[in-house]
């Protein structure tokens, strides 16, 4: 069969996403970032959410996410984006309000706001990008960055005797009462982006029957940041990511 | 038995060369450009091998930028 009879609308099994829009990401070449987006984009429309959705906006590389998926947005004040989720959410109940924030967000400067928000059991979804480094500002040390880990901040690799242990923050929401689902996912491989996407689902529903607080932690790379290709960057982070931080649902109180 | 073709069409302006959809192809399809770049410099992808494609759409969901549309037909 000739390829041109195989390109028809008919034929058509994947596609950009109806929600996302034309302009061209500024995240660099192979970012995780892209990939979260896009599930983003997929899962609200699938749910039927188009109109219902309020996405709060973090400070980091994701700051400019409002202007690649059409749902309504908020831009937060650097890591306050789970307060503002808060009272988006308490002043229009039957809105999904999910936050989007990197590590530097919620990990460090954000980290009163995300405990607090979740151990109030806000019926919001916090999507976390944990890839150990401060992308945007140019690689520095994170509190998630790994113990020998090379940044700007730590040439020599990071020390746990002078700059502490890398934060295990999924962990903590886990132990909170507030949340119901708390999950660790990946996104860099074909089977590892659909496993995301459902998890990005379940989050997405919990928020809408007023469950409480889903957390949906997404392992990603900063190929820039960790000064690797993509696909190293993909290996490294399997090889030594994955050690301290273990992929799967760290707490599920939703019956299945 | 029933033959599965499918077909990847790739945004060659919107690439960015990440090469993520080069390495998670289960049969070999696509490659980069080796010296055609589009309008931002990029070694954008393309598909190579076109005839081993299968249609999985596992190169569509890795991609970053989302520049990737799939199709497939199953010959009966």
């Amino acid at each position: 069969m000739d390829i041109k009879d195989i390109i028809k609308p008919e034929n058509k099994v994947y596609s950009r996403p109806r929600l996302m829009t034309d302009n061209t990401m500024h995240y660099c070449p192979g970012c995780s970032h892209g990939v979260v987006h896009k599930l983003i984009a997929e899962v609200v429309e699938e749910l039927g959410l188009e109109d219902k959705t309020i996405g709060i906006a973090p400070v980091g590389c994701a700051v400019f996410a409002y202007n690649y998926i059409d749902v309504d947005w908020i831009e937060a004040a650097h890591g306050r984006a789970p307060a503002i989720a808060t009272a988006v959410k308490r002043l229009q109940p039957d809105k999904m309000v999910f936050t989007y924030q990197g590590d530097g967000d919620l990990a460090a400067i954000g980290t009163c706001e995300s405990i607090h928000a979740a151990n109030r059991g806000e019926n919001i979804v916090i999507v976390f990008i944990n890839n150990g480094i401060y992308g945007m500002t140019g690689g520095q040390m994170a509190p998630t960055t790994l113990e020998g880990m090379k940044t700007s901040t730590t040439p020599y690799g990071r020390r746990v005797d002078l700059n502490g242990y890398p934060l295990k923050i999924g962990p903590i929401f886990a132990l909170l009462d507030g949340t119901c689902y708390v999950t660790r996912q990946a996104v860099h491989t074909p089977a590892s982006v659909r496993k995301t996407k459902a998890a990005l689902k379940q989050a997405f529903i919990n928020s809408m029957e007023g469950r409480g607080t889903s957390v949906v932690e997404v392992v990603s790379t900063c190929n820039s940041g960790w000064k690797m290709s993509p696909e190293e960057s993909n290996k490294w982070m399997e090889e030594n990511m994955f050690a301290h931080y273990p992929l799967g649902d760290l707490k599920n109180t939703v019956k299945q | 038995m029933a033959k599965v073709q499918g077909a990847v069409v790739i945004n060659e302006e919107r690439c960015k060369g990440c090469n993520l959809c080069v390495v998670s192809c289960p049969t070999g399809v696509l490659a980069l450009q080796s010296k055609e770049v589009n309008d931002r410099g990029y070694h954008f992808a393309y598909p190579g091998n076109p005839d081993a494609c299968i249609g999985c759409a596992s190169c569509a969901v890795v991609c970053p930028d989302a520049c990737i549309e799939v199709y497939r037909v199953v010959e009966k």
